[in-house]
């Protein structure tokens, strides 16, 4: 369980974070949308400790990452993410991407981290691209390759910034489809995107953020049929144009 | 009266001639290979400090870069070779002075000191070149920070700065001509030496500019094929 309270942050004067309070069960897909600079990369970046923040606190299964004496390695060991430009390691290939953090991390053999890679490579649909160098891969290819990587790792937690809105349109579904995948298979997820399509299908809960504050929440149904702040709507109507 | 100058091109294999520009050549190479190793280690890992979250040791990376960069070479090497031994206290500077070929050892170090606050420079561009959040995706695997510049960040901003790298390696081997101010019998010394010998100092400081030309060529192609050999595949315009 991830549980976030009263989180509070700033960059300098600029408060980004406001008050942001959320628990995230295990198995639920939590899906995150939000005008740019809204604050959702930063609010994910603060639950694996990526970011420092000032006030209010982050537990994950309990563990605070609030606290100095929480090791946040093995914190994010757990909370596996996705990004929005994929961030392969230019110089590995697809499978040297996926085997790094096992083998370092981990202490796994060279030859079982390379067998799970191989596995979630098949998952992800690209069995066929494991000694191809990510830039060899198309865009969607090389997101399931990061989507993989951060798998390796067996996380109990997956949280995806805008894992879409780098892709090209033909594809953007078959990067949704490992993660609708991985939602119907128990992962507990934490998605910023605005694919509405994606939240309909998995989302326990849509959160919309705007000037670092969830201004609203509620199932797909509820946010969807019936927003009930103004920036909602005009979200809305703006990514469904 | 004649003083038509008679060319003599056999002073460049002529015993014991000949045999003093190979010595220097080896002399040269060694210098420059011990200097370019120094350089590269200590290079790396000065561009390092000088990104890490560690303020004193941001600090300490900014001061070395800063002081050995903006010193001439030359004057380095002086004030190692001569004042380098007393930082070590009174009668350990005495025993540093009786060392044998105390001058190579000056100049190795000396040479690779200076090429590393370069290295470095280059290092920090490398890094600098690298999104943020590559470095966070690192991460988010659970890398440490020493995980994830050693097997991640490091070997990625090297891929990225070779070409600047080969100039470097050119120019440390062309810097241990310096070594001679301080007495070392390179390369350029030697074709000094066959000068002072012979009056044909115009045979041997041609000479010695060709051996300097291939052994630049030299490295440059071999740095081509590391270049071939670790490029990172699909990077366009490389
Ligand atoms: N490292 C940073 N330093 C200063 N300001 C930042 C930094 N990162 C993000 N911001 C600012 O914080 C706000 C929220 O950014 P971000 O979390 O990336 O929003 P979103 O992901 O919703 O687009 C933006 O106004 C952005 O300019
Ligand atoms: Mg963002």
């Amino acid at each position: 369980m991830i549980e976030i309270k009263k989180l509070n942050k700033w960059f300098g004067d600029f408060q980004v974070l406001v008050d942001v309070d959320e628990v995230i069960e295990r198995g639920q897909t939590v899906v995150i949308c939000g005008p740019s600079g809204s604050g959702k990369s930063t609010l994910l970046r603060c639950i694996n400790g990526l970011e420092p923040f000032q006030k209010g606190d982050v537990t994950v299964d309990g563990v605070s990452v609030a606290d100095p004496k929480t090791n946040l390695y093995k914190l994010r060991e757990k909370i596996g993410m996705v990004f929005q430009r994929f961030e392969l390691y230019p110089h590995m290939t697809a499978l040297q991407n996926i085997t790094l953090a096992p083998m370092k991390v981990r202490k796994w053999s060279r030859r079982k981290a390379e067998e799970k890679a191989r596995q979630l490579l098949e998952r992800v649909g690209i069995p066929d691209k494991a000694d191809v160098y990510p830039a060899n891969l198309s865009g969607g290819q090389q997101q399931r390759v990061a989507i993989a990587r951060a798998l390796a790792m067996e996380p109990d937690y997956m949280m995806f910034d805008e894992p879409t809105s780098a892709l090209d349109p033909e594809m953007i579904k078959e990067v949704l489809d490992v993660m609708i995948d991985l939602a119907k298979g128990g992962m507990t997820m934490l998605c910023v995107t605005h694919e509405m399509g994606f939240a309909r299908e998995v989302a326990d809960e849509i959160l919309f953020m705007d000037h670092g504050r969830i201004v609203e929440r509620g199932t797909y149904e509820g946010f969807f049929n019936n927003p009930k702040t103004d920036r909602a709507k005009e979200f809305l109507a703006q990514i469904l144009d | 009266m004649g003083l038509t100058y008679e060319f003599d091109w056999g002073v460049l294999w002529r015993y014991p001639y000949g045999m003093w520009l190979l010595k220097g050549l080896g002399l040269t190479i060694a210098i420059g290979m011990a200097a370019w190793i120094i350089a590269l280690a200590l290079g790396i890992l000065i561009g390092t400090l000088r990104i890490t979250r560690y303020r004193l040791l941001r600090w300490f990376g900014t001061a070395y870069v800063e002081v050995l960069r903006n010193i001439p070479l030359l004057v380095q090497l002086f004030f190692w070779f001569y004042a380098g031994p007393m930082l070590f206290g009174e009668t350990l500077s005495r025993k540093i002075n009786h060392i044998s070929g105390l001058n190579i050892w000056v100049s190795i170090i000396g040479i690779g000191l200076y090429t590393a606050s370069r290295v470095a420079e280059h290092v920090r561009a490398g890094f600098a070149s690298i999104g943020r959040d590559q470095y966070q995706a690192v991460l988010s695997t659970g890398m440490t920070q020493i995980q994830m510049y050693r097997y991640v960040i490091i070997p990625y901003a090297l891929r990225l700065i070779i070409p600047p790298l080969t100039t470097e390696f050119l120019t440390v081997f062309k810097n241990t001509s310096i070594a001679m101010t301080i007495g070392v019998a390179e390369l350029t010394f030697q074709s000094y030496q066959i000068d002072a010998d012979t009056f044909h100092g115009l045979e041997a400081t041609t000479g010695a500019m060709f051996i300097y030309l291939i052994l630049g060529i030299t490295v440059v192609k071999f740095m081509n094929i590391v270049e071939k050999k670790y490029k990172i595949q699909g990077l366009v315009g490389r």
